[in-house]
C-alpha cells in the first residue's frame, strides 16, 4: 500500500481547462448522434469511446476513469435505441482500464495512442458482444471487416483528436 | 468527482457500477415468454433457495411423521390388526349368512313350487368319516316321518336315499357312492340305464355302443327304482366312450353334492306322478303332482 502510494505521487495527472471534459463529452455525443444521419460513413466513428479513452489515459485515476466512462456510455445509450447500460458497461470497463494503463505506459506518443485506441476499440467491442450475447440473447459477431475498418479509422482519428485535446490541458 | 485513493476501492467501484448497469439492463430486457430478464434472474436466483427450503421442510415433516410421530404406531397397529381380524370374521359371518339366505330362499321357492308334494326340509349335520363312503347325516329322523329308502333331493337334482333312520336324525347314501344305484334315462331319447356312483362322478351302465351319446345330454330319473320320482335331474353327460360290451358314460351330478347344506326328504316311497308346468318344464325339476299327505315343515 505504501509503495503504491509513493508511485501514485510520481504519476503526472493532467488537468484541463474548465468545462473541457464536459464540453468534449457533449460534443462527441452530439456528433455521434448527428453525423451518421447525413454522412453514412460516420457510423464507423466512435467519438464517445475516443473521449473516454483520452480522459481515462490523461486523468490516470481508475475511479474517475470508470465513472466518466459510465456517464458517457449511459448518455450514448440514452441517445440511441440500445437499452440503457449496454454502452455504459463497455465504456465503464474501458474507462477503468484506460486510466489504469495510463499509469504504466507512455500514452503521449502518436503510435502508442493509435495502438491503444485500436486495443480499446477491440475491448469495447468484446464487452458489447458479450453483453449482447449473455444478457440480450443476441447472436453478435466478435469480428467483421467493418469492425476492423472502424477500429483503424478511430485509431487514426484518435491520434489527431488527442493532439487537439492536449492543447486544452492546463500548463 | 471524488478521488478514491485505493486501487482496491476502484475495483470495488468498477464491480458495483457494472453490476448496477447489468441490473438496469435486466430490468429493461424482456425475454420471450419469460417476462423481464430481472424477473427471470430473480426467480433463477431465488428458486434454488426456495427448493432447498421446501425440501428441508418436507424432510423435517417426513422425519416427524416417519419417526417421531410414530411413537404410538405400534399400539395403533395392534389395534388395527385386531380390528381387521374382527372385521374379517364379521365379513365371513355376513357372507355365510348371505349365502345361507340365498340357499334358504331357493329352498323356500322350491318348497313353495312343490307344496303339494310330501317332503321335509333337513339340514346336513355331518358326513361320513370314511372317505370311501359317500354318506351324510341330516337333522331329521323317524319323529319327522323319515324312513329308510326315502329319496333325498335338492332343488338342483337328486342327492341320495335314506339308508338309516334314527329318532332325530338319519343317514343318507349319496348317489356318488359306489354302492348307490338310481334308475335313470336320457331326458331326450328316453334310453334307460342304471346310474351308479364311482366315488366322484356317476356312471351310466348298460348303454349300447350303437347309441349316440354326446357331452351335455341330460339324464333324469326313470322312477323304476321306486325311490326317486320320474323325470328328476340326475346329471349331465361328461363324456361317453365305447366299451365292451356297453358304452362307458360318465355323468356330472346335477346336485352340488360336495357342498350340501340343506336337502329335502320326500316322505313317501310310493311312485309319484309328474305334473307338467309349462314355464318350468325345460329348466327346473318337474314338480310332483300327488296331493300332500304331510304338512310342509
Amino acid at each position: 500500500m505504501e509503495l503504491s502510494a509513493v508511485i501514485e505521487q510520481h504519476i503526472e495527472v493532467h488537468k484541463f481547462r474548465a468545462g473541457t471534459i464536459v464540453g468534449a463529452t457533449l460534443l462527441a455525443l452530439l456528433l455521434q448522434s448527428f453525423l451518421p444521419r447525413y454522412i453514412h460513413r460516420a457510423s464507423l466513428l466512435e467519438l464517445p469511446l475516443l473521449i473516454t479513452v483520452y480522459f481515462g489515459l490523461s486523468r490516470r485515476n481508475p475511479a474517475t476513469g470508470l465513472l466518466l466512462g459510465t456517464i458517457i456510455g449511459v448518455l450514448q445509450d440514452s441517445l440511441g435505441p440500445s437499452p440503457i447500460g449496454l454502452y455504459g458497461i463497455a465504456k465503464t470497463i474501458v474507462g477503468f482500464v484506460a486510466s489504469s494503463i495510463g499509469t504504466r505506459l507512455d500514452t503521449e506518443h502518436p503510435l502508442s495512442r493509435l495502438s491503444l485506441t485500436i486495443g480499446f476499440f477491440a475491448l469495447q467491442q468484446t464487452v458489447l458482444v458479450l453483453t449482447k450475447r449473455i444478457i440480450l440473447g443476441l447472436a453478435e459477431p466478435f469480428f467483421s471487416m467493418q469492425l476492423l475498418a472502424s477500429a483503424l479509422i478511430n485509431g487514426v482519428i484518435a491520434v489527431g483528436l488527442f493532439m487537439f485535446l492536449d492543447r486544452l490541458r492546463k500548463p | 468527482m471524488a478521488v478514491l485513493p485505493s486501487r482496491h476501492r476502484s475495483l470495488v467501484l468498477l464491480a458495483a457500477v457494472v453490476a448496477a448497469q447489468v441490473l438496469a439492463l435486466a430490468v429493461q430486457i424482456k425475454r420471450e415468454r419469460q417476462g423481464r430478464l430481472i424477473r427471470v434472474w430473480s426467480v433463477t436466483l431465488i428458486s434454488p433457495f426456495e427448493r432447498a427450503g421446501v425440501w428441508s421442510i418436507d424432510a423435517m415433516r417426513g422425519a416427524w411423521n416417519r419417526y417421531i410421530g410414530l411413537r404410538h404406531t405400534g399400539e395403533e397397529n395392534q389395534r388395527l390388526r385386531a380390528e381387521l381380524e374382527r372385521l374379517k370374521l364379521r365379513n365371513i359371518e355376513l357372507e355365510s349368512k348371505a349365502a345361507e339366505t340365498g340357499r334358504l330362499e331357493a329352498l323356500a321357492n322350491f318348497r313353495q313350487l312343490h307344496r303339494d308334494v310330501p317332503m321335509v326340509a333337513a339340514r346336513v349335520i355331518g358326513s361320513s368319516a370314511d372317505s370311501a363312503s359317500k354318506t351324510i347325516y341330516i337333522d331329521r329322523g323317524e319323529r319327522d316321518g323319515v324312513r329308510r329308502n326315502m329319496a333325498v333331493i335338492t332343488p338342483d337334482g337328486i342327492a341320495g336315499k335314506i339308508i338309516e333312520a334314527y329318532r332325530n336324525s338319519a343317514q343318507a347314501l349319496l348317489i356318488t357312492d359306489r354302492e348307490s344305484g338310481v334308475g335313470a334315462m336320457f331326458a331326450d331319447t328316453r334310453i334307460q340305464g342304471p346310474v351308479g356312483g364311482t366315488g366322484e362322478a356317476l356312471l351310466m351302465k348298460y348303454v349300447n355302443n350303437d347309441e349316440k351319446i354326446s357331452a351335455g345330454q341330460s339324464v333324469v330319473t326313470s322312477g323304476q327304482d321306486r325311490i326317486f320320482p320320474p323325470d328328476w335331474p340326475v346329471g349331465t353327460v361328461i363324456d361317453a366312450k365305447p366299451g365292451n360290451p356297453f358304452q362307458i358314460v360318465r355323468l356330472r351330478p346335477a346336485a352340488h353334492l360336495d357342498r350340501l347344506e340343506e336337502v329335502f326328504v320326500l316322505l313317501t316311497t310310493r311312485e309319484l306322478e309328474t305334473k307338467k308346468e309349462p314355464e318350468k318344464a325345460a329348466a327346473a325339476p318337474k314338480p310332483l303332482g300327488r296331493p300332500s299327505a304331510t304338512a310342509p315343515h
